[in-house]
C-alpha cells in the first residue's frame, strides 16, 4: 500500500490524467460547437472518433506515418462535411429530435459498416515511433504522447479562439449561435458556417483520436461510444455551447478518471471510473442547471 | 351517459380484441403441432416466434418511453437503466434455491435466501397444475417487484433530476442508467448481484410450454405471455393516458407555462409520468430477462436506450399504436426479414458481391436513415391507429375511391 503512493506514482498518474483530459477535450470541442449552433447533440460524433481509429490503421499500413497523419485528418473532415450534408441538413426545419435521431442513425451506420469491415475483430492501432518514445519526467519514464497531447490541445484551443473571436466566419459561427434565424436574415449564409463547423469539430476529433488509440491500441467498432460520451459529459460538464467550459470539463473528467483507475486493485472501485464521470455530472447539474459556463437560458412567456 | 355507453362499449372491444389477440398467437405457435407438413416459417424454432416475443418486449419498453418522451415532453434517456433495475430484480427473486449454489458459485452461493418460484411451489405444490399455478403467481409477482424497483428508483432519481430542462435531464438520465449498470457490475455486491457475471435460471418463456408427464410439448405459450404481459401494461398505458392526468401530461408537454398556469402541478405531474414510465421499463425489463434468459448488467447500455428511442421515433413520438407498430416492423426487419444478407451467398457459380456476416446490419442502418429522413414524423404520427384509417388506407389503395378527407394520413 504504501509503495503505491510514491511521487513518481502520483506524477505518473496525473500525467496520463492530463493527456486523457486533452483528448476527451478535443471530442468535446466538436460537441460543444455543434450544439451551439445546432442546438444538436451529434451523437455520431463518438463513433467519428472510432472511424479515425481503423482508418488510421488502414492507411498506416499503405503510407508512411508523417503522410499518413494529414491523409486521416483531411478524410475525417470530409466525412463530417458529408455528414452534415446527408444526415441533418435535410432535418434542418424539422423538430429537433429528429435531428437527433438521424444522429443515432448516423452512428449505427458508422458502427455497423465498421463491424462489417473488420468483421467484428478488434484491430490493433499500429505503433507510432515518435509518440510512444519513452522520456523521464521527475524520474517517471512516460510516453512522449502524454507530455505531447496537453501542449498540442493548448495550442489548438488557442488557434480555434483566434479563428472564433478574430476572423469573418468565426464572427459568423457566434452569431449564428447566437440567434440562428436573424442571422440568416442579415445574410450569413449558415450553411456554410454550419459545414465549417463540422469540418473543424471533425479535424479536432481526428487529432484527439490519433492521440487515443497511441495510448488504448485496440479498436473495436464500439470503443467510440464511450470516450464519445465522456466527451459529450465534459461538454454539459463545462455548460454545452461554450468551448473553454468543455476543455476544463475535459480535462477534470480526464484526470478523476485516472486516479480512479489508480487506486489500489484491493478496494475494487475501477469499475466506477465511467461511473463516477456521471455522478461528478449530476452533482454538478443539480447544482448548476446549466453547467459550469453555460448561460442561464431565460424562457420567454 | 351516452359518452359511458360509448366508452363501455369500447372498453369491452379493447378487451375482445386482445383476446383475439393472444388466442390468434396460441393458434400461430401451436398450427405445426395440429397441421403437419407446414412449411418452416410456422414451426416453433422458426425467427417468427422469436420477432414476435422480442417484439412485445420491446413494445413494452418503446410505450413507457412514449409516455414520458412523447406524451410528457421529459427527454430522458435512462430506460435501460430502469430495465436493468427490473431485470435484475426479477432474476435475483426467482432464481429457484437449488439453483442458486450453481448460479452464484464465485460467491459461495446467494445472500437472498428465499425464492419466489419456492415460495409458491410450496403453497400450490410442484407437479401439474399446482406447479403451473406456483409458476405463474412467482412470474407475475417478480415482475410487479421489477416494476416497483424501477419505479422506486426512478422516484428517489426524479427528485434531483426532474429540475433540469431538456438535454440536461437526457444526460443525467443517461448518467444514472450508467451508474445504475456500474453498480450492478460491482464485485463487491457479488453475493446479490453475481457480480459482472450473468444470473441465469430463473422462469423463462418457455417453461410455460405445457407439457404432459413424458416432457413432451402438448401446447406452447411461450410466445402468448409476453404478449399478454406487454398487452395489459400497454392498456393501462393507454387508460392512463386518456383520464385527466394524461391530459395534464399532453398539457406539460404542450406547454410549460400555460400548464402551471391552469394550476397543472409541473413537478407532481413529471414525477407521476417518470414513475409510471420506469414502472413499465422495469417490467419490460424484466421480461427481458425472461426473453433472453439470462440478466447480465454489460447488455443494458446506453446503445440500448437508443435503440428504445429510434423505435419510438420511427413509430411517431405520441403515438402507441405507433410504438407498438413500428417496434414488430424494427425487430421484423433487423432479426428477421434481412437475414438473408448475412450468408454468403452464390447464384450458379457466380459469389453475390458484399454478402457477408455483418452486411445486415449496414443495410438495416442505411433503411433507419432513409426512413428518419423521409419519414420523421415516423409511421404514425401523432395519430392513433383507428378503424377510420385502416378504412381509409384500404380505399386509397383501391383505384376509382377516393378517400374521405378526414381519413387522409398525412405525408
Amino acid at each position: 500500500m504504501e509503495q503505491l503512493f510514491t511521487p513518481e506514482y502520483i506524477v505518473s498518474i496525473l500525467l496520463s490524467g492530463i493527456s486523457l483530459g486533452g483528448q476527451l477535450a478535443l471530442i468535446a470541442i466538436g460537441y460543444t460547437m455543434v450544439y451551439g449552433i445546432l442546438r444538436l447533440i451529434n451523437f455520431a460524433h463518438g463513433d467519428l472518433f472510432m472511424v479515425v481509429g481503423l482508418m488510421g490503421i488502414y492507411v498506416c499500413a499503405v503510407l508512411p506515418t508523417y503522410a499518413a497523419i494529414p491523409i486521416v485528418i483531411l478524410i475525417t473532415m470530409g466525412l463530417g462535411f458529408a455528414i452534415e450534408r446527408a444526415a441533418y441538413k435535410p432535418l434542418r426545419s424539422a423538430p429537433r429530435m429528429s435531428a437527433m435521431i438521424s444522429a443515432i442513425g448516423v452512428s449505427y451506420l458508422l458502427q455497423n459498416t465498421a463491424t462489417y469491415v473488420t468483421g467484428g475483430q478488434p484491430m490493433t492501432y499500429p505503433t507510432i515511433e515518435t509518440l510512444n518514445r519513452t522520456i523521464n519526467i521527475m524520474g517517471t519514464p512516460t510516453k512522449l504522447v502524454v507530455i505531447l497531447t496537453p501542449a498540442l490541445v493548448l495550442v489548438l484551443i488557442v488557434l480555434l479562439t483566434q479563428l472564433i473571436n478574430h476572423t469573418k466566419i468565426g464572427m459568423a459561427m457566434r452569431a449564428v449561435s447566437k440567434d440562428f434565424e436573424t442571422s440568416r436574415l442579415m445574410g450569413i449564409k449558415i450553411n456554410r458556417v454550419i459545414s465549417t463547423t463540422f469540418v473543424i469539430g471533425s479535424a479536432l476529433a481526428a487529432v484527439g483520436a490519433i492521440l487515443y488509440f497511441t495510448t488504448y491500441p485496440a479498436i473495436t467498432p464500439t470503443s467510440g461510444s464511450m470516450p464519445g460520451l465522456k466527451a459529450f459529459v465534459a461538454a454539459v460538464f463545462g455548460g454545452i455551447g461554450s468551448i473553454p467550459g468543455a476543455v476544463i470539463g475535459a480535462f477534470l473528467i480526464g484526470i478523476c478518471e485516472t486516479i480512479i483507475k489508480g487506486l489500489p486493485s484491493s478496494w475494487n472501485v475501477s469499475v466506477f471510473s465511467d461511473a463516477f464521470t456521471f455522478a461528478l455530472l449530476i452533482i454538478i447539474l443539480t447544482c448548476k442547471p446549466t453547467g459550469l459556463f453555460g448561460e442561464k437560458a431565460t424562457d420567454k412567456v | 351517459m351516452l359518452q359511458q355507453k360509448t366508452n363501455r362499449k369500447g372498453a369491452a372491444g379493447a378487451v375482445l380484441g386482445i383476446l383475439a389477440l393472444l388466442l390468434g398467437v396460441v393458434l400461430l405457435e401451436n398450427l405445426s403441432a395440429l397441421i403437419p407438413g407446414l412449411p418452416g416459417v410456422l414451426q416453433p424454432t422458426s425467427q417468427l416466434f422469436t420477432v414476435l416475443k422480442k417484439g412485445a418486449v420491446y413494445a413494452l419498453v418503446v410505450v413507457s418511453m412514449n409516455l414520458l418522451n412523447g406524451f410528457t415532453g421529459l427527454f430522458s434517456l435512462g430506460q435501460a437503466g430502469f430495465m436493468l433495475l427490473g431485470a435484475y430484480t426479477y432474476a435475483i427473486f426467482t432464481v429457484p434455491m437449488d439453483a442458486k449454489d450453481q448460479v452464484y458459485y464465485l460467491y459461495g452461493g446467494s445472500a437472498v435466501k428465499f425464492s419466489l418460484v419456492d415460495l409458491f411451489e410450496g403453497i400450490f405444490g410442484t407437479s401439474g397444475a399446482g406447479g403451473g399455478i406456483a409458476l405463474i403467481f412467482a412470474v407475475l409477482t417478480g415482475l410487479v417487484l421489477a416494476g416497483l424497483v424501477a419505479a422506486l428508483f426512478a422516484a428517489l432519481i426524479g427528485l434531483p433530476v426532474l429540475r433540469l430542462k431538456s438535454d440536461y435531464l437526457a444526460i443525467a438520465t443517461l448518467g444514472f442508467a450508467e451508474i445504475i449498470r456500474a453498480i450492478f457490475q460491482w464485485q463487491t455486491l457479488g453475493p446479490i448481484t453475481n457480480g459482472a457475471n450473468m444470473i441465469k435460471g430463473f422462469p423463462t418463456f418457455a417453461d410455460f410450454n405445457i407439457k404432459n408427464s413424458s416432457g413432451q410439448v402438448v401446447l406452447r405459450l411461450s410466445t402468448m405471455v409476453p404478449f399478454l404481459v406487454a398487452a395489459v401494461c400497454i392498456a393501462l398505458v393507454v387508460l392512463l393516458i386518456r383520464s385527466s392526468y394524461g391530459r395534464a401530461f399532453k398539457a406539460i408537454r404542450d406547454d410549460e407555462v400555460a400548464a402551471e398556469a391552469m394550476g397543472i402541478s409541473l413537478f407532481k405531474h413529471k414525477m407521476l409520468s417518470f414513475v409510471i414510465s420506469s414502472f413499465f421499463a422495469g417490467v419490460g425489463g424484466g421480461l427481458f430477462a425472461m426473453y433472453v434468459a439470462n440478466a447480465q448488467a454489460m447488455v443494458f447500455t446506453s446503445t440500448m436506450t437508443y435503440e428504445i428511442m429510434l423505435i419510438m421515433v420511427i413509430g411517431g413520438i405520441g403515438s402507441i399504436s405507433g410504438s407498438v407498430i413500428g417496434t414488430f416492423l424494427y425487430v421484423a426487419c433487423s432479426e428477421w426479414w434481412l437475414r438473408f444478407l448475412d450468408a454468403e451467398t452464390y447464384i450458379g457459380s457466380f459469389k453475390v458481391p458484399l454478402l457477408r456476416s455483418g452486411f445486415r446490419m449496414v443495410v438495416f442502418s442505411v433503411v433507419i436513415m432513409i426512413v428518419v429522413l423521409f419519414f420523421s414524423k415516423g409511421i404514425m404520427g401523432e395519430k392513433e391507429l383507428s378503424w377510420a384509417m385502416v378504412r381509409g388506407f384500404f380505399q386509397k389503395l383501391r383505384p376509382g375511391k377516393k378517400a374521405a378527407p378526414a381519413e387522409k394520413k398525412e405525408d
